[in-house]
């Protein structure tokens, strides 16, 4: 049965055009995600069966809570003692995997204070279930 | 055409047979009993997490075992094995060919199955279905874990040794008279997913031995302790198993391809774009593996290469897409039960597509990976797009496997029910994720979202449970008690159209 191709062809052109779009949007907004600002402070996260351990740049360590503060900008460094876990504060789409052997980075600048749910997304065995952790953030002027 | 259930034969006979259709039958059973147990420990899975706190299952390891062996089971032991069951019908009858082009290998194939889901079953290894080291290396227990890694191993070599005997089937053994270019789609579609598994398949062969030596201790290929890189690992394991999406999903088009235009009582709109989609996808399958590793770690540069690689695809799938509502339209078309699970299943295949898209742009993944979204996604693929094309096609198939028809409202019934509880359940599961659920998880906390988006895909799976119930009744009743299908017609589709249950291949 004879059919006329240009519908087909335009059908596709739409589509390639759709994508070409999402994929232009989001090569610019994950380079400006990438983009650290040089003046963030450093923490250490390093994830082991079941508990997430924070450490600061002035040295002082916590265990299953991390505290930080409005109007400054962070940025983790995140590894993993044992097996792989994914560190993740989902309120502000912080997710890397903390994997034992590297260091991987991301940071995120609060702006509110407020307590956040820190959880492991890359599964790690037993009680990955309940590695979670709390993110206090502080408003330093009040 | 094959009629194996409509005189008596002796169990054995079958179970020796190297006859293509007795081969086929093996796997098809095989397959459904699969099925209903992964489908069973999915039931569980979604009872346990109704509620925060413990349900049904007392501790996490049951739990994590659970899900574990539910993906390896129903991407391994039932979609895969059900796909071989089609191609064994219908491929040599399509390419007009006595029988698989080596029937001996083709029994070989199926009988390593078995022994196979013995081991992962008996096993139930906890380390889910990507075997993550160093977890699966240092700290899953044994020896459930290196029986998995033995199942794998033998699944692997079983389905290399079926993609051999499809291609060579295809391209050696078709009728002279039968180009490749008039080869109907539904071969094509194994022709392509079979040389997918040949080029991905040997990649994961090897590194599932490196991970069991890993286990053993003599070598340190995943493990950071000796000097590896559990990197590695999921680089090896996702070059293949990506492709293998394609793999599962490019079967079960062909299957729509065989359903939709029959019932739609037309030629298929473009059988020459049906081809290039599928070729396209078997090409393309192999530039986006990473984009499961983008919170790896991964470079910019690396991340865009892989998202570019994703969006590849999506032309080629829309292409099937277009393909099939261009032969609906302006059709005069039956809604039978397998039409019905044809169009559901093209419905859920656009979902899951437009969700892919989502989860492949690079700033979107790092809110998705990893949680219920995921989960929602590719189910919307194997049970949405896959297990409905394969479903359809079972119904498809069943006359001229059985001599009789199924019961057609229950098959309605079925059909109904499975699409909402599907829609309930993996929808519901992506929003889900946007909350931030993460996936395999035993427990939660009870986040007052968190707990009624559970509750509602819960409801679904158990809708589901109810309407594979109402099948499971169906098939083996039909099977036996009834209506006689007039095989000429057995849909009241009229005839005009090739059919290839003419052909009956005798016995050897």
């Amino acid at each position: 049965m004879a059919h006329s191709a240009w519908p087909e062809w335009i059908y596709v052109g739409v589509v390639i055009a759709l994508m070409c779009w999402v994929g232009a949007e989001a090569w610019e907004a994950e380079r400006l995600v990438e983009h650290y600002p040089e003046d963030a402070h450093v923490i250490k996260v390093t994830g082991q069966q079941w508990f997430w351990t924070f450490e600061h740049e002035d040295g002082t360590k916590e265990i299953g809570e991390l505290h930080v503060e409005t109007g400054k900008a962070y940025k983790f460094e995140v590894t993993s003692k044992d097996v792989n876990h994914s560190f993740n504060i989902h309120d502000y789409v912080v997710l890397m995997d903390a994997i034992p052997g590297r260091v991987n980075h991301v940071w995120f600048a609060p702006d509110k204070a407020g307590e956040h749910d820190i959880q492991c997304r890359e599964y790690c065995g037993l009680i990955h279930y309940n590695m979670r952790g709390k993110l206090i953030v502080e408003d330093p002027s009040s | 055409m094959v009629l194996e259930l409509q005189k008596p034969r002796p169990i054995w006979q079958i179970m020796f047979s190297t006859h293509h259709t007795d081969v086929g039958l093996l796997y098809l059973i095989m397959s459904l009993g699969f099925l209903f147990l992964g489908g069973a420990l999915a039931l569980a899975i979604r009872a346990e997490l109704f509620l925060p706190g413990s349900q049904i299952i007392g501790d996490a390891m049951t739990f994590n075992r659970m899900f574990t062996v539910h993906g390896t089971t129903l991407i391994f032991l039932f979609i895969i094995p059900f796909a071989s069951a089609v191609g064994n019908y219908f491929v040599p009858i399509m390419v007009r060919y006595k029988d698989m082009a080596y029937p001996k290998l083709n029994a070989i194939a199926f009988w390593l199955i078995p022994p196979a889901g013995a081991l992962i079953w008996l096993g139930f290894a906890d380390f889910t279905w990507y075997a993550t080291p160093p977890y699966s290396i240092i700290s899953a227990p044994g020896p459930a874990a290196d029986m998995w890694i033995f199942g794998l191993k033998i699944l692997g070599i079983s389905s290399i040794l079926g993609s051999i005997n499809f291609v060579v089937t295809i391209m050696r053994c078709k009728h002279p008279d039968m180009s490749l270019g008039q080869v109907p789609l539904l071969a094509w579609s194994f022709l392509t997913s079979s040389l997918i598994i040949l080029v991905a398949m040997p990649t994961f062969a090897a590194a599932l031995l490196m991970l069991l030596t890993d286990r053993l201790g003599v070598s340190g290929f995943f493990n950071p302790a000796m000097g590896g890189d559990p990197i590695a690992y999921a680089h090896l394991f996702w070059f293949t198993f990506h492709p293998e999406v394609y793999v599962l999903v490019i079967p079960a088009i062909g299957m729509m391809y065989e359903i939709i235009p029959r019932f739609s009582r037309k030629p298929i709109h473009s059988y020459q774009s049906g081809i290039t989609a599928f070729v396209l996808l078997s090409i393309v399958g192999f530039s986006s593996w990473a984009h499961h590793m983008y919170a790896t770690g991964m470079s910019f540069t690396e991340k865009t290469v892989f998202m570019v690689g994703t969006l590849a695809a999506v032309p080629a799938s829309a292409l099937h897409v277009f393909n099939f509502v261009a032969t609906m339209w302006n059709s005069r078309i039956r809604f039978s039960t397998p039409m019905m699970w044809a169009i559901g299943g093209i419905a859920l295949f656009f979902s899951a597509g437009a969700g892919g898209v989502a989860n492949a742009a690079m700033p979107l993944d790092f809110t998705t990976h990893d949680t219920y979204w995921v989960v929602g996604h590719f189910h919307l693929f194997v049970m949405g797009t896959i297990a409905f094309g394969s479903i359809g096609y079972l119904y498809y198939m069943y006359p001229y496997v059985t001599g009789r028809m199924y019961n057609e409202t229950m098959g309605k019934v079925h059909f109904v029910m499975s699409f909402i509880g599907t829609v309930m359940v993996f929808f519901t599961q992506h929003v889900l994720g946007l909350y931030g659920m993460p996936r395999r998880i035993y427990d939660y906390p009870p986040i007052p979202e968190w707990i009624t988006m559970n509750q509602i895909a819960s409801i679904g799976a158990m809708i589901i449970g109810v309407s594979m119930a109402i099948f499971l009744a169906n098939m083996i009743y039909s099977a036996g008690k009834g209506k006689p299908a007039n095989i000429e017609d057995p849909f009241g589709v009229g005839g005009r159209y090739y059919y290839p249950f003419e052909a009956k291949n005798p016995h050897h």
